[in-house]
């Protein structure tokens, strides 16, 4: 019996987190410094120092925006404080975050210097951080819940164990009304005809198969394939031979039963309950952080070979079915579902165990990475700044 | 003790699941689309997580798991074989 409730933060916007992070949030690469130092004297605040947001543009520099404002507007934070070098970029961030109603303070250096704003930005983040340890958790029903699942350092292991166990509750997810999503569009490559065959509507289906070709013709117009990169070192290690093969074992996570209801750009936040598929990189700490940014609030990530990411607002919880991996990197794995290879139980157990670990970290454990300190916040960049 | 784990019944691979297997050892398996057990031999050493051709496939020819190509054999691969990036390759790339 798979529990469906746990308990956890309420939000003004009405949408449920599992953390209740005060996040001090520079908007640019230069303003890093002083988000790290107000970090350094209000004990508690989560500062997510990023490398960019200076002279993007276009559709680049509105991904940056809606990274930026996601993060801070998702439900597992509890109020934001926004640190830039200049007024007009840093209100408006301020203010994308403040529509959830959540409490945000922007500052900006310029005419202040680091050390003024320091000062005033860690007044507010210590009035914002006392707040916040007022907030309590009450009950709340997984259909509430948004949940993101991505694999990596993938082997056949991840395909035969961890992947399938993530799409047994994907599927439960979704009999419940929950939402879910999952992306990693170049390792799709060899599986793009069954998982457009998972959408709910024609129209879901070109729409995913538009934005795969789209980015399979972005690798062919470098003059280049991803031989050596997908499948990665690591993926041939553990016994992955072709981007085919790695991209069948990814999609067991999607579940035998749910559908793809649809398709959302990077970081765009979910329109409703159900299965939705996001264009994301393959690369872990990208991809968690778009979804974190997407609103998702607790990820599931199956791993082969041992992948230590994290995130600062989202846990994460790493599933291995690889024996050796859950021995060898013990510290890094939240759940072990190995014997699944050796009949010990069903599927459906092996899901029972990955559900279980799931409502036990909304309710508040910590996951391997939230206590290894795997704070990965890697912004993505659609091409070079102006 | 089962050592490999096959996932369509059309497969012409299975996956190694013990931490390695030895030149000529019989192999114990099943199928976990058909839940039927399986029995092979190993023609070489294999590792972890590593795969094991279940018949003989032949150069040019697709592999198959989870009941789909996953690529192209680059030559004849015997029943017992290590199937790996010696004599597999993706067709897409």
């Amino acid at each position: 019996m798979r529990a469906e409730t746990f308990r956890g933060y309420r939000r003004a916007d009405g949408r449920v987190g599992v953390r209740n992070h005060v996040v001090i949030l520079p908007v640019d690469d230069i303003s890093n410094a002083a988000a790290e130092a107000v970090a350094r004297v209000i004990h508690g605040v989560l500062p997510l120092p990023h490398a960019y947001g200076r002279l993007q543009f276009g559709e680049d520099l509105e991904l940056f925006f809606r990274t930026m404002i996601g993060t801070g507007a998702n439900p597992n934070v509890a109020a934001c404080v926004v640190i830039g070098i200049e007024p007009n970029w840093t209100q408006r961030i301020a203010e994308g975050i403040a529509r959830t109603g959540k409490p945000v303070e922007a500052f900006w250096i310029e005419g202040h210097g680091d050390l003024r704003t320091i000062e005033r930005a860690g007044r507010a983040a210590q009035r914002l951080l006392q707040q916040a340890s007022e907030l309590v958790r009450e009950p709340c029903h997984v259909r509430e819940l948004y949940v993101s699942a991505k694999c990596g350092e993938s082997d056949t292991t991840t395909g035969l164990a961890s992947c399938p166990a993530v799409g047994e509750v994907f599927d439960h997810l979704d009999s419940l009304g929950a939402t879910m999503s999952f992306g990693e569009t170049s390792e799709l490559t060899g599986a793009e005809e069954i998982c457009a065959s998972r959408a709910a509507t024609p129209e879901v289906a070109q729409e995913f198969l538009r934005i795969f070709r789209a980015y399979n013709d972005f690798i062919l117009s470098h003059g280049v394939n991803l031989l050596g990169s997908q499948p990665t070192e690591g993926n041939i290690r553990g016994g992955l031979t072709t981007i085919e093969e790695k991209a069948l074992g990814n999609l067991q996570k999607i579940g035998r039963r749910c559908r793809l209801v649809g398709c959302l750009k990077p970081a765009e936040s979910p329109r409703g309950p159900g299965l939705w598929f996001m264009d994301t990189s393959s690369a872990a700490a990208e991809a968690v952080t778009l979804w974190a940014a997407s609103g998702a609030v607790v990820h599931l990530f199956p791993t082969g070979q041992g992948n230590t990411i994290g995130n600062p607002i989202v846990p994460v919880i790493k599933i291995t079915g690889n024996p050796a991996t859950a021995r060898s990197m013990s510290e890094h794995i939240d759940v072990d579902v190995s014997g699944l290879l050796q009949r010990e139980y069903t599927l459906e157990e092996a899901g029972d165990r990955v559900w279980e670990m799931m409502i036990r970290v909304c309710d508040g454990r910590l996951t391997c990475a939230e206590t290894l300190g795997h704070r990965e916040f890697v912004l993505t960049r659609l091409y070079p700044s102006a | 003790m089962i050592h490999f784990v096959v996932h369509g019944r059309s497969d012409t691979v299975g996956v190694i699941v013990t931490e390695q297997v030895a030149p000529g050892e019989r192999l114990s398996g099943w199928n976990l689309e058909t839940g039927e057990s399986l029995e092979a031999v190993a023609a070489q050493a294999i590792p972890l997580g590593h795969k094991i051709a279940l018949r003989r496939i032949a150069p040019g020819e697709a592999v198959l798991k989870y009941n789909m190509p996953i690529g192209k054999a680059t030559r004849e691969i015997a029943p017992g074989e290590h199937v790996h990036t010696h004599n597999l390759r993706s067709a897409r790339w």
